[in-house]
Formats: C-alpha cells, structure tokens, sequence
C-alpha cells in the first residue's frame, strides 16, 4: 500500500491532529466496512467479468 | 461569492440488453423526467448559444467545426434588451437533442450518447453540492419512471470512463471577471486545475486510455486531457477550454468552462473542486504576482504523472527551473487563497482544504473519508487483501490490478442508487456536507441566489406559460396584442427575481 512521506514538507510539524471520530464509533465503521467488503465479494464472485464486458459507453464531451 | 455550475454526463445501461441504444435510452429517459416532472417542465431554449466564439477572441469558421460542436443549429438570434419579440416557431423537438428544464433550474437532456444533467447556477461551493446531489436524485427519479414506462431496466453511473477508450465529461462553470487576461488567466489556473486533482480525483482502476496497463491512478479524466488549450471538448481534449459563451453579459463576464475534473459521489470533493477553483480565480482576478511561481513547466505530462503517483511524490518541473510535488502546489496555493477570501463559506473552503492536505501529506489513508481516489483504493485494497495469494517467496500477492473483481468494483463504485459510493455514504464512511432534507427540497425548489430562481419559478408556478428556456432567457407564450412570443432576457446572473413573475403571481 502507498504512504506518503511527510520528508521535506516544513507544514507537517505544525499540523493539526484529524478530527478522528471516538473509537467506537470508528470500530463500528471498520464493521460496517467489512458486511460491505463481504457483500461486494459475493455480488463479484458470480457476475465481474461479464459486468465489465458488457461495460461499454459512447464518448462525449 | 462567485456563480458557478456543475454539468454531468451519466453513464447509461441497460443490464437486461448491453446493445441497447444509448441515444433511444438517454431520449426516453428525459422522457420520462418530464413526466415524473408532471407537467413542470419546458423545452430548452437554443436562441443565445455561440459555442463556436473563442476565449482568445477568434471565433471558429462553420465549416471547420465538427458537427456535434453545432450546438446553436436550431437557431442563432443574438437579440439584446431586457425583453424582446420572436416569431413562434414549430413545437417539433428532435428527440436526440430532448430537454427538461426543470422547475429547481436544472437542465436535463440528451447530450450526445449520454444522459446529462446540467444544474442550475449557485453562488457557493455549498449550493453547488446541494444542487449536484439534487441533479443525482432527479436522474434516480426519471431511471424510475423510465422502468415503468418502458417495462425495461436503465442503470446510471455517475463516473467518465468505460475502460474501453470512451470518457465522457463532468464540467465545472465558473463565472470569471471579463477585464482579466484570458492567456494569463489560462496559464495560471492550469497549476491548480493539474494538481487539484490529489485532492478531489475519484479514482480509477486500469492506466492508459483504454485501460491497457493494469494498476490504480488517481483520476477518471488525467489519461484524457491531451493539450494544455483548446475549443474542443470530445477530442484532443484540453486542460483549459476555451469556449467563450457567457450566458451572461459579455462586456462584464466570460465563463470558464473546465472539462478537466471527475465526476464525484462524495460531497467533500464537490465542494472543493468548485470551492478552491473559485478561490483561485480570486487570486488571478486579484492579480497576486506569487501565482507565477507556481507555472508548471510540462503541464500536460504532469497530468498523467500526477494522477499515476499514488504515493504522491512526484517533483514535477516548473517554468521557474525548481521542481515540485503535487501536494507543495496546492499546499502554495492554498497559502495564497488565504489572502483572497472573501466570505465565510471561503473560510470554511481553505480550513477543509488545509485539512485535506494535511492528511494527504501524513498518510493517505488518513483522507479516506474525504477524499473520493483514497476511499476507492482503499475499499480496493481491502479486497485485493482478502484474496491474496502465497507467492513463490512465501510472501502474500494481492490480486492483480487487472482482475475482473477490481474493474468492476471500481465500474460499480459511480452506480446511482445502490452503487458502493453510496453504500459507504450510508454505512457512515463518508463525509456529508449537504443533509438528505436539504437535497429533497433542492430537487424541487431552485437556489434562490442567482436567476435559477426565476427560471425555477416560472417552469414550476407557470409551466403552461412558458415557451422554452435557457441560461439567460425564459420565453414565453402569452395571449398578446402582438402574437409573438416574449423573451425575458436574464443577463445578470445574480438576478434572482422578475417583474414579470410578481405581475403573474
């Protein structure tokens, strides 16, 4: 996975913490990521390939 | 506060028929919005367009342009005062070229292969989120009423790419001062218009136009933009557009259409693709010399170099000579907007942008919320993980960027309704800067800050009445003693009311 360095850019020493949600709330959204990872997983399982084929638009502007 | 507007280019599918016509689609689709729209509609008024006059002051000769750049071809009538007489014409509509104009001021119609919506103009960043969603919900609504009426399934997906060559567009409008130099105008925005895009990229899976090398990149539209400047917006695309077609008064105003951004199905990059453009053209309108510092030195290569560079490290080369990654230019420019504010929503654009970037320059995934590229990769990556395989070495292989499973993940991700953007927003994942209420009430009501409101308020209160509409006129057809139609002309943006309108109730 890519990280991102924070080397050479004199703005990170002085910023300010992410206004994170509290750790439950963030445990509860880790969760409710892993029912949708799951329920992507299954929808992909079956039909992907003929999906993206079948995927196919006209250009525009 | 600075008028701008968002136009988005669906994609169309039938799921049931692949082959299906997406010009017969996107035509009974806009049927369809009519009559969802129950009779709170109007044709589109095709009298004041001129999309063959350039910003660099040329205009285009007829018989050099492409026949989809004719977009005036049902007639060309440059009539100036407030209001002026026209003859009727025939109330045939070409049903590849339907048009709702709808009663909140948005347009929705046929553009080319593509069902587009074209919102009505606001005067903050906020507003233009708002009306963005609204445009989303109008869309869902008429897919709906299409079902039912044609008895087949339509799916809309709100990105720019199919993975097989075609892109198709999501412009931002930003009306700009006329005085300022349109070259430099051109030539320094293009540093933000390049960069922005670490900040408000949506994010897609498979690199080159047609998505021949597999991997991640940061934006929909970067493998796309092929010139630094142009008239064109189909081909040999441009990161600066130079149609000149104000839809307001010339003298006054042009309008810079920027055919550069993604599409996006999250709020906070909505908000500051228009937020911090606008902020920017302050800047230029303001003529702050330090912009010139900030001059890339390859625009077009950077695109696609920063778009291709997830770990955003890329010094990119200026005209000055030095060199700089994507996250220094905005983090410059953002040190150069906070001198240029002008209200409190900027205030609120430059703290969230700050924050984005800081973020950003921390650790990527530490945007996930905000920015629409990292929540993509990252619900990607999770799925790369999960299924992994051992490699030779013992260590864990993700799943190639070029499996089906990524494609179509990130194909679904735009999907209107039920697509996986959608489905994060809902399980509390993302970001929302605009509530469910305020989107209802702005699918039906216009924003009240700019002449949206009057064109809203006559397509909704006196529908019978009127004629056609367009950006800057509403015509109507009354009983008068000189039989002709009346076309109110509304060259002022900011106007949001009209005498005609308090005369008819």
């Amino acid at each position: 996975m890519p990280q991102t360095h924070a080397s050479g850019q004199p703005y990170e020493d002085d910023a300010p913490e992410p206004a994170d949600a509290p750790g439950g709330a963030k445990a509860e959204s880790t969760d409710a990521l892993d029912s949708l990872l799951d329920e992507i997983d299954d929808s992909l399982q079956t039909n992907a390939e003929q999906f993206v084929r079948s995927f196919v638009q006209k250009g525009g502007q | 506060m600075r008028v701008v507007g968002i136009e988005t280019e669906y994609g169309i599918v039938d799921p049931d028929a692949p082959q299906a016509n997406p010009i017969l689609m996107s035509s009974r689709l806009v049927s369809a919005c009519r009559l969802w729209a129950a009779g709170r509609t109007a044709p589109w008024d095709y009298g004041g367009e001129d999309p063959l006059q350039d910003q660099r002051g040329m205009r285009r000769d007829r018989a050099t342009a492409g026949a989809d750049m004719l977009t005036d071809v049902h007639e060309w009538d440059p009539a100036h005062g407030r209001i002026s007489l026209r003859r009727r014409r025939g109330s045939w509509e070409d049903p590849a070229h339907l048009n709702a104009v709808l009663g909140n001021g948005a347009r929705f119609y046929v553009d080319h292969a593509h069902p587009e919506h074209s919102g009505p103009e606001v005067a903050s960043a906020r507003e233009a989120v708002i009306w963005d969603r609204a445009g989303d919900a109008i869309a869902l609504a008429a897919a709906a009423r299409y079902e039912q009426e044609e008895g087949s399934r339509v799916e809309l997906y709100k990105n720019n790419v199919d993975g097989k060559g075609a892109s198709y567009g999501t412009h931002e409008n930003f009306l700009v001062r006329r005085d300022v130099d349109f070259d430099a105008l051109a030539r320094l925005v293009t540093s933000h218009l390049v960069t922005r895009q670490v900040v408000v990229g949506a994010g897609r899976v498979g690199l080159g136009q047609r998505g021949q090398r597999a991997g991640f990149q940061i934006s929909q539209r970067a493998d796309y933009m092929e010139t630094e400047i142009g008239l064109e917006t189909t081909l040999r695309r441009p990161i600066v557009n130079t149609r000149d077609e104000p839809h307001a008064d010339r003298r006054q105003w042009r309008r810079l259409h920027v055919i550069i951004g993604d599409a996006n199905c999250m709020d906070v990059p909505t908000f500051l693709k228009i937020g911090t453009t606008s902020l920017v053209l302050s800047a230029i309108e303001a003529d702050d010399d330090r912009l010139e510092a900030l001059v890339l030195a390859q625009p077009v290569d950077a695109v696609s170099v920063i778009s291709h560079d997830l770990d955003l490290r890329a010094e990119l080369p200026l005209a000055s000579g030095e060199s700089a990654t994507a996250l220094q230019i905005q983090r410059a420019l953002l040190e150069i907007c906070k001198d240029h504010a002008a209200d409190a929503e900027d205030l609120q654009v430059l703290a969230r942008w700050e924050q984005v970037l800081d973020a950003l320059g921390r650790d990527i995934f530490a945007a996930a919320k905000d920015v629409e590229w990292v929540a993509k990769l990252q619900l990607l990556g999770r799925l790369r993980a999960k299924h992994a395989t051992v490699g030779a070495d013992g260590t864990a292989v993700p799943l190639p960027w070029d499996d089906a499973r990524l494609v179509a993940l990130d194909l679904q991700w735009s999907r209107l309704g039920d697509g996986w953007a959608a489905r994060l927003d809902a399980a509390g994942a993302v970001t929302r800067l605009a509530t469910d209420q305020e989107v209802a009430d702005a699918v039906v009501t216009a924003p009240q800050s700019t002449r949206a409101a009057v064109r809203g308020a006559f397509v909704s209160r006196h529908p019978e009445l009127v004629d056609a509409a367009g950006w800057s006129t509403v015509v109507l057809d009354r009983e008068t003693r000189h039989g002709r139609l009346e076309v109110l002309h509304l060259d002022d943006p900011l106007q949001s009311t009209h005498p005609m309108l308090d005369e008819l109730g």
